[in-house]
């Protein structure tokens, strides 16, 4: 047994109101530079819909995560001398249209255009030709099932089920059930873009599980962004290297969540620390029935309040206060004990360690809307029984197509707003409701305490990382360096972020100095790229 | 033996080893960031599943057979029962081919830089001049190759003259006078890819140095560490060791 320790999150999918927050803010503090306009480390998808990028989840055509081949784990894109013999043009790269085209608008137009009989109108610009172009698509362009009809029925998802369960999926579906899914990076146990690297530049970090990119080792041969069956790893077209959510690794490190979590509106996001058996995860990840892989994944967190497992621990070198953090860890109870949350597409068999609550909130508005008590435990119970299109939806998406694991978690989600109805109208709480999904009423009332009152310091249990090794964590490479980045240096002399690449410390420190100590306004833009990195002037700043 | 000959057949190829050596140090030293192959698959997907491999397949063909012609002598090849004849009509002909493929490939690869926007925008001052002496380097040597074939004109055996002086000059022992003799599309191919290897550790062209040949070896999984040394000290500068130690 090697213990090691991962950070992970969980999303109580229930809570989630779509409202985009921690995508923008993800965004405005890591991808609003040049290069990686089309690129969403957090981005809000809403199911049905096809995703961002447009069908990632359709491995046949992507090719992304692992596979067995004669019951040996392999890349799905195939092994490593045919990898190798691709490396001069990936067939299984996304183009920028499966993403979207970037876009600004000309706001200059709308202050300098001439008086005249007609407002103004800024036209949009493409981020990538400097020209006007016409907006087709974006990363949530299927935002709340718009265009619903024509876009929702591609989703890989609905593809796949409907040949299971015929027709009547898509329009019950759609009426039905729709529910968002924010994604980031799911820093696997057994991430297939690392496998995929041909330089060895992708790592996971031995301390906390965080996959990165080393970006003075990335030489941009793009393996990784077809590797990742979530297509969460992004090529940044100005610097040719690849870059990918770092779990706010700075923030981490000093006992913060990411930003996303940070910023969540709805408080729907968990971090904490799981410890794993790094010696047993290839073995789990091939294990041969899809159904079992969660069963499996479940099998390699090891239960922190084991006084052996603390002794293997320690023994590996993790500290006391990350045991004690594991011990306290929210995403480990929801995970483990009470087996509500679930990872996200484990039949890809990356073993991904951001998991998910599913949504039990549109099964109960479709009980409301036919005329029932939507609270009462019989009527839910039911209600999860009769609507088998939402569960073998969900099922795919969260436990390989086995819908037991996501009935079971509904069925507790469930249980818990009956039994705690009960008790909030001061009724005489029943036993029997947790009994019935086999949890205890003191469980069901932590599950609440966890999920509904939701703490931030229950929310995030993050454990800092250790001073007396932090000269390791030097910054060596972060997305932010280069041209572009905060910091706003010359472009080097072998074309766009070129030279040697400044840490993160340092240019946010000079950035705030300027900003603080200066006698003049120092406008935003000469600190950080805008967003939109238009300058209104016809074209792109430099080059 | 003109001045000039020293100059060209002996100066240029120790400055061009000299700078070509020294460039890519520096370059990796100081710019590891900008070490990349800054691919445009990105923007355009369809040409360049032609062009690309088409160039670097065709290129890796072309270095195979330069190290066949100039690094192999005449007398090893001919010792292991292979005419210069045989081995003519052999070089020209996988020459040629291989040559063909990768003017194809760089012309098809130049056509998408210029006629794709986005393409074409990711292209910097240093690539167009990088295509410069790498597609003047490519055709001279095409056209080196058709004449030394005989295919125009009589057919002209380099590894008697120009492959003996690139060895002299790696044995430290350079031998201009051969070069001299030789015909002048030889000469002005070598002087192109003199300039070639010259600004190659300044372009993107370093990428070639990244082939991943350990990719093969190593497992699927990468771990990093922090750091190699014990908790709350840190390892000792060059120089700066404790006494003893």
């Amino acid at each position: 047994m090697r213990v090691m320790a991962q950070v992970a999150m969980v999303m109580n999918l229930d809570k989630c109101i779509g409202c985009h927050t921690c995508s923008v803010t993800c965004k405005q503090a890591w991808t609003n530079r040049a290069g990686v306009e089309y690129v969403w480390f957090n981005n809000v998808e809403t199911r049905p819909g096809q995703g961002y990028p447009r069908t990632y989840q359709d491995q046949e055509r992507w090719k992304g995560g692992w596979e067995l081949k004669r019951g040996r784990l392999r890349l799905r894109s195939g092994g490593r001398f045919k990898r190798l013999a691709q490396i001069f043009s990936n067939p299984l790269l996304p183009t920028l249209s499966d993403y979207y085209e970037p876009w600004t608008y000309d706001y200059d137009t709308l202050i300098s255009a001439p008086l005249g009989e007609h407002t103004p109108v800024a036209q949009p610009k493409s981020l990538i030709t400097g020209k006007s172009m016409k907006i087709e698509w974006s990363a949530n362009w299927d935002d709340d099932l718009a265009g619903g009809p024509e876009l929702a029925p591609k989703d890989p998802i609905l593809v796949k089920i409907r040949d299971q369960v015929t027709d009547r999926v898509k329009m019950e579906f759609e009426q039905a059930f729709m529910f968002y899914l924010p994604r980031i990076c799911e820093h696997c146990l057994n991430p297939s873009c690392v496998a995929a690297c041909p330089s060895g530049a992708m790592y996971k970090r031995a301390e906390d599980g965080i996959v990165l990119v080393d970006q003075d080792q990335c030489r941009g041969w793009r393996m990784c962004v077809s590797g990742c069956p979530y297509k969460k790893v992004y090529f940044n077209h100005r610097t040719g290297k690849a870059e990918k959510c770092t779990l706010c690794y700075p923030r981490i490190e000093v006992g913060l969540p990411t930003v996303c979590s940070e910023t969540c509106v709805g408080r729907l996001r968990y971090m904490g620390l799981f410890l794993y058996d790094a010696d047993k995860v290839t073995a789990a990840a091939a294990t041969e029935n899809e159904h079992d892989l969660l069963a499996a994944q479940l099998d390699l967190l090891l239960d922190p309040n084991d006084p052996e497992v603390q002794a293997a621990a320690r023994h590996d070198g993790i500290a006391e206060d990350w045991i004690e953090a594991a011990m306290a860890s929210p995403v480990y109870r929801l995970a483990k004990v009470y087996k509500v949350a679930l990872p996200l597409h484990p039949e890809y068999r990356t073993m991904p360690m951001v998991w998910y609550i599913p949504p039990l909130s549109p099964v109960v508005d479709a009980l409301r809307e036919t005329g029932n008590d939507a609270e009462d435990a019989g009527n839910l119970f039911g209600a999860l029984d009769s609507l088998r299109i939402p569960i073998e939806y969900l099922a795919e998406l969260f436990s390989a197509g086995d819908p037991a694991p996501v009935a079971s978690s509904l069925r507790k989600l469930a249980a818990m707003r009956s039994y705690m109805r009960d008790v909030n109208l001061g009724r005489e709480p029943q036993a029997s409701i947790p009994e019935s999904v086999g949890m205890t009423e003191e469980s069901v009332y932590e599950m609440y305490r966890l999920l509904a009152i939701a703490k931030y310091e229950d929310r995030y249990v993050i454990p800092k990382a250790h001073a007396e090794t932090a000269r390791g964590l030097e910054e060596t490479a972060c997305s932010l360096d280069g041209d572009g980045g905060p910091g706003q240096y010359e472009p080097g002399p072998f074309g766009s972020a070129s030279g040697r690449p400044i840490p993160v410390a340092v240019e946010t420190f000079h950035a705030l100095k300027e900003r603080q100590t200066s006698e003049v306004f120092v406008p935003l833009e000469s600190i950080r790229v805008n967003l939109s990195g238009w300058n209104g002037r016809g074209g792109r700043d430099e080059s | 033996m003109s001045a000039q000959d020293i100059l060209l057949w002996v100066a240029l190829p120790y400055l061009t080893i000299a700078v070509f050596i020294t460039g890519t140090f520096w370059r990796y030293r100081y710019d590891k960031f900008g070490w990349t192959t800054r691919s445009s698959q990105l923007h355009e997907r369809k040409l360049i599943r032609i062009a690309s491999p088409l160039f670097h397949l065709g290129i890796l063909a072309v270095v195979g057979g330069h190290v066949m012609g100039l690094l192999i002598p005449e007398g090893w090849t001919s010792a292991a029962g292979l005419s210069e004849d045989a081995y003519h009509v052999m070089a020209v002909g996988l020459g040629a081919v291989a040559g063909a493929c990768t003017l194809a490939g760089v012309s098809l690869l130049i056509y998408r830089r210029r006629t794709n926007g986005p393409v074409f925008n990711a292209t910097t001052k240093n690539d167009k001049t990088m295509y410069v002496f790498l597609v003047a380097a490519i055709c001279l040597g095409l056209v080196t190759t058709i004449i030394g074939s005989g295919v125009i004109g009589d057919g002209y055996n380099y590894r008697e003259t120009v492959s003996p002086w690139f060895r002299s000059i790696f044995l430290l022992d350079p031998k201009p006078e051969l070069m001299a003799e030789s015909l002048p599309s030889f000469k002005v191919h070598a002087v192109a890819g003199m300039l070639l290897f010259i600004i190659w550790p300044f372009t993107r062209l370093v990428h070639a140095f990244s082939a991943p040949v350990l990719y093969l070896f190593r497992p699927y999984v990468v771990y990093r560490e922090r750091g190699p040394h014990d908790p709350g000290s840190r390892a000792p500068r060059r120089g700066w060791e404790k006494v003893g130690s």
